[in-house]
Order: structure tokens, then sequence, then C-alpha cells
């Protein structure tokens, strides 16, 4: 063999060996991962964002997600957990990447996350082809769970649908705060914002009200001049902003400059106590998924052990997170196994359970069937609670 | 008909804004045929300068102005040479790859904790917003503030390149490094000061930018830096009167299309102006054959 096949031979070698490394000799098979001295260890992977343009998200879901593992004491049912934390930069890709990697070599039996439906979706596609259940907490697409009428069997979600969200802000636009115009801007390219601003349109226009101006911008767009002076000729009641705090909080700014003084409503996106521009939003609505003034017990519980751990009131995604954790938990010791096959059964048959965001049971679509809270944006940087919608 | 002149301002003021990027484009471009490429992100750096300045250590605006363009020209200065001068005559290609280096070097190195840090921070405009309404049209102090700071940073300009030794020797390198260094001009230093006048356009820029639109963020330079390119190619690389209109030109393209046509084709028709231009006419709307470009 002359010298140049055999690097060739090598070099496939290595790519063989490589891609086998990487496929992860099939996730599900080789979960039985057993813990030193013969425990039985069950793995969560945990995939959220720590970096990038919603980092507070992430790192509000990451301490809850520990807070719910202590307080489980580490363990569920006979299981003892370990767990493994992904970054995933809020991109889609790396979101795939590092799922990829938490199942084919952190071996890991069920993942919570990620967190916004860009990531979740194509994060459930591999989820569900590598049989491996997931949670996520705040993904709110209605394609992370259902596809095209398909049901991917292996994802759930412990939030709300945006069908939901942008429906009850359209209720609430209509009965509540009486306005009858509104205008929509939306990111064209997220699948999140599209699904809200859709759904208010509809819902909007069927309950009567009329939305005048309908427009689209791209994800790095930093000037909206232009649709903004659009929308300002038309002088609606209510300017409707889907999208996450950085962006609402540059358009809020903006269409203030350009003499717009509709009332701003937004969806869960808005919540990040630190990082959106109040002195801005104040007086703007979001529908949410829970409050922290909530009176009932389980908040009151929630809040306080928050507070004592992490020195601040937890928000939305905390929330969240520590129900999903919760959730996956309480799936493990119903089920008593470290089996994906297993938890995914015991996740789909979660009936009544208690949790800080309401009482939870899942649909047959995975989804959780709960109410939504509207919140108002103060000036002093907190949001105030002003209703709860029912479905 | 007062909303299109509404619309036409908009455009006016993001014309602008990618002018001051514009002109460190192609005065770099004039003086060593080299496209900058990490130079949209020294206007991030100049906008995070800016930012620390005015916003966290109580420095008043100039001052905050001066301090950004103090680092930035520093800055450009750095990456010549370190990133550009040891390439100066290996082929083209290995520069425009470094720049490109040089480009995500700052993005991600800006993007760490210890650094700016990856998140967006919103920006608290150091002076009250004022809106002004001229015969039914809207105009903000800070429109006027950055049409007056382009057009004095453009005079200037033309008068460092055409009325100053400097500025002289800038023209003869452009022309030719190897005739400029027989003529006893020192080439090295004339291409540190081309860097360093086009980083402090950027800083100045930066600022500016994270004023009008406040947000920032590590990966704010990328679009503006493309927009701004490609605005001076439009006007002709190389010129500096053409790196303005083309910027002109482009603010007012993507203010129009998301006006009257729709804002989603608002990045896809600036772009195609790009390729037209290469196709139709490659020096630019104001390119001649003229050898003598700063």
């Amino acid at each position: 063999m002359c010298v140049k096949n055999r690097k060739v031979y090598l070099l496939l070698v290595a790519l063989l060996a490589v891609a086998l490394v990487v496929t992860g000799c099939g996730g599900a098979a080789s979960n039985k991962s057993a813990g030193e001295g013969g425990e039985k260890v069950v793995k969560i992977g945990l995939i959220t964002p720590l970096t990038g343009d919603v980092k507070t998200f992430g790192e509000s879901t990451q301490n809850a997600f520990k807070l719910a593992l202590e307080q489980a004491g580490m363990k569920a049912g006979d299981y003892k957990i370990e767990y493994v934390i992904a970054d995933d930069r809020n991109d889609a890709t790396e979101a795939v990447n590092v799922a990829t990697k938490l199942i084919s070599q952190d071996k890991v039996n069920c993942i919570i996350g990620p967190l916004t439906s860009k990531t979740t979706i194509p994060v459930s596609e591999l989820c569900n082809s590598q049989k491996i259940p997931m949670l996520t907490n705040t993904a709110t697409n209605p394609k992370v769970t259902v596809d095209n009428g398909k049901r991917k069997e292996y994802a759930f979600r412990a939030c709300f649908i945006d069908p939901f969200q942008g429906a009850v802000a359209a209720k609430f636009a209509l009965e509540n705060l009486k306005k009858k115009t509104a205008a929509v801007l939306y990111d064209q390219g997220n699948d999140y914002t599209i699904g809200l601003a859709n759904v208010f349109k509809e819902s909007f226009e069927k309950g009567g009200g009329q939305v005048v101006e309908f427009l689209a911008y791209s994800k790095d767009d930093t000037d909206f001049s232009a649709v903004l002076t659009k929308i300002a000729a038309k002088n609606p009641d209510i300017l409707y902003l889907p999208d996450y705090y950085q962006k609402v909080s540059l358009i809020g700014k903006q269409a203030r400059e350009k003499g717009i003084k509709a009332i701003f409503l937004g969806g869960d996106g808005w919540d990040s106590p630190k990082d959106l521009d109040f002195a801005t939003m104040a007086g703007g609505y979001f529908t949410n998924h829970y409050s922290a003034d909530d009176p009932r017990p389980e908040v009151k519980k929630f809040v306080e052990e928050y507070k004592a751990k992490y020195g601040s009131v937890p928000d939305a995604l905390a929330t969240l997170g520590y129900d999903a954790t919760n959730l996956m938990l309480n799936a493990i010791k119903t089920a008593n196994s470290n089996d994906p096959e297993k938890i995914k059964e015991a996740l789909q048959n979660t009936k009544d359970f208690p949790a800080v965001s309401g009482k939870i049971t899942i649909d047959k679509d995975g989804n959780p069937i709960k109410a939504a809270v509207i919140l108002q944006v103060q000036p002093d940087k907190t949001y105030k609670y002003v209703a709860t919608v029912t479905p | 008909m007062e909303h299109v002149l509404d619309q036409i301002i908009n455009g006016l003021q993001l014309g602008l804004m990618y002018a001051l990027i514009a002109l460190g484009y192609t005065m770099v471009y004039g003086v060593v045929k080299l496209i900058n490429f990490a130079h949209g992100d020294v206007f991030m750096v100049g906008a995070f300068i800016g930012y620390f300045g005015f916003q966290h250590w109580g420095l008043p605006l100039p001052v905050a102005i001066v301090n950004a363009v103090v680092v930035c020209a520093i800055l450009g200065v750095t990456i010549e040479r370190i990133a550009y001068r040891p390439l100066r005559y290996a082929p083209k290609i290995a520069a425009l790859i470094s720049a490109l280096g040089v480009s995500l070097f700052l993005e991600y190195f800006g993007s760490l904790k210890f650094v700016f840090g990856p998140n967006f921070r919103v920006v608290q405009r150091p002076f009250e917003e004022v809106r002004w309404e001229v015969f039914g049209v809207t105009i903000t102090n800070i429109q006027v503030m950055i049409a007056v700071v382009v057009v004095l940073m453009l005079l200037a300009l033309q008068f460092i390149v055409y009325r100053t030794k400097i500025g002289m020797a800038m023209r003869t390198v452009s022309v030719d490094h190897n005739a400029a260094r027989l003529m006893g001009v020192n080439v090295d230093n004339t291409i540190s000061i081309t860097f360093a006048i086009g980083s402090a356009f950027a800083a100045v820029g930066g600022v500016l930018y994270a004023i009008a639109y406040p947000q920032i963020h590590p990966f704010m330079g990328i679009m503006p830096g493309l927009k701004a390119f490609t605005a001076a190619v439009l006007g002709g690389i190389g010129i500096i009167p053409g790196a303005v209109l083309g910027a002109i030109i482009m603010g007012q393209v993507e203010t129009l299309t998301s006006a009257f046509l729709s804002s989603q084709l608002r990045d896809a028709i600036a772009f195609f102006i790009l390729i037209l231009v290469l196709l139709i006419r490659p020096s630019g709307i104001l390119g001649k054959n003229e050898p003598d470009k700063v």
C-alpha cells in the first residue's frame, strides 16, 4: 500500500471514529449509566442560554433548576440525580449541538429546556428521534410539540402556547382596556413573535377590533423609524409588540419619539426585571405565566425560598424553570425509573400537578392546561398584577 | 405628503449615520487598498467606550466622545500594526482574511464577561430628547446633532486631505507606496495616521449611533458596517464625498423601502444595490479612473 493510500485510509478511520462518537451509538440504547457503588442514577440535562441576547432568562432558569433539585435532596424516587448544564446562547444551531452532546456523550435520560421557541423547535425534533423526553420551560410556539398535525411524543412544556397568549392579549385589549384599534410590529424571522402577532390579529379582529398596521422587521434592525412613522400616521390605541425585552425597549423608545401615544402591549418575552427599559415601557401591559404577587401559598413559598437563595424576586422564567424541573422530577418519581420511555409515559399522564404557575394537567398535545396573568410595567422597575385570564 | 417628508428625514438620519462609518472604510481603502472589515467593530468599541463614559464614569458627553475617539484611534493604529502591516506586501487576500479575523476577534473578545459582556445594554440618553414640528414634519434634536456632526467632520476631512501636509502624504501614498517612499514620505506613519483618523470617525459614529438607537451590544457593528461598506462602494470606494453620497442613498433606499414597499424587503434591496453597482459601474457613482484617491 503506497503512502498516499495509507494516509487516505487513516483519515477514513479517523472520520469513522469521530462519526461514531458524534452519533453516539444511539441515544436510548446506552442509558443504563449506573453511578458509583451500584447506586441508581438518573441524569438530567439542562439547555438554557447563559450568554447572548436573552441571558437573563437563562440565568433565572438555571437558578430555579438548581433550587428545585436541592429541595428534592438530589433524589427522585430511588434515583440519585446527576445533572449537566449546557449553554445554547439562544442560537438554534448551538442548541442542537449541545443537545446532541447531552444525549450522545453525557447520556442524559431526559432534558429540561431549551428556553425560546426558535431553539426548542429543532431540539424537540432531535429528542423525538432519539427518544429522549424533553420538557421546555418557556418555549410557547405550538410547533414545539405538534408539527403539521403530528404529535412529537417526547416533547412537553410547562408553559401555555402562543395562540393562547395572543388571544388573551387581544381579549384584554378589547374587554378590559376597551380599545378598538391596534398596530402590530413583529420580527419576521422569529417563530415566537410571528405566532403571537398572527393570533393577536386574528382574535382582535374577531372580537370587533381593527388592526390598522401589521408590519415586520428583521432581527438585526435597530432603526425602526420608517415603520413607526407609518404607524404614527394611523394613530392606533394599542401597539402590540410581541418580542423579547431588548428589542421591545428599543422599539418603545423610538415609538414615543415618533409621537406614538398608543398603549404598549406584549407577551412574556418582556419579563426581565434587569434589562427591560422600564422608563420607556412603563404603563404597558403584557401577558405572563405567573405573578409574584399572586396570593396562593405555592407562590408565596416559592418566592420566599428563591429570594432567600438568590436575593431577588423570581421572574416568570425562574418560576417556569422551577415548575418544569419539578414536573420532570415528579415524572421520574412516578415512573420510578431512569428509562426515557417510562419517564415520557409519566409526563404524558401528569394530572393536577400543583405547580407554582398554576395547577398543571398535560393535554394530549403535551401542553399544560392552565391560566394566564396580565401584568403592567411600573416606572419603579416592578410589574403590577392586573388580572388573571382563564382559557 | 408630510409623511413622505418624515420618511425622507428618517432616511437622512440613518444615511448620515452610515456616512460616518463609510468615511473610515473609504479612507483606508484609498490609502492602502485594503477593505478594513474590522472597521464596523471599531465603531462598536467606540459606542461602548462612549457609553461607559457618559453613563458609568459620569463624564460630560463631549469628554466621553473625545475619550472614545482616543481609544479607537489607538485601537485602529494597533490593529494596523499587528494585523495588516506584516501583510502589506503579501497577496491582498491575506490582508482581507486578517481583517475578517480581527473583526471576529473584536466581536467575541468584546462579548467576554470581563470586557463588555454579551448582553444588550440600554443606553440612557445623556440629554433630553426634543421634538420640533416644522410645517407638520417632525425633527428631533438628535437628527439635527447628527447632521451637524457629519457635515463638520466631512469638512474637516476634506481640509485634512487637501490642505495639510499629512493629507498630501496620504494622497501621495495612495498613488504609489514605493514612489512616495523615494520622495521622502514616511509611508508607515502616513498609513498609521490614516487608520487613526478613520477609527476616530468610527468612534464618533458609534457614540452617535448609541444615542440615536439607544441599545448597544458587541455584535452591533456588523450590520451598520456592512451597510456603510456598501455605501462606500456605491459612492466610489476611496472617494470621500462618494462615501457620504452613497450613505445617504443607502439610508433613503432602506427607509423608503420599509415605508412604501415592505420592511421585509429592506436588507434584500439594500444589498441588491451593491450587486448592481458592482456589475454596472464598479468604480461607483463618483468613481473615475484617476489614480489620485484618498
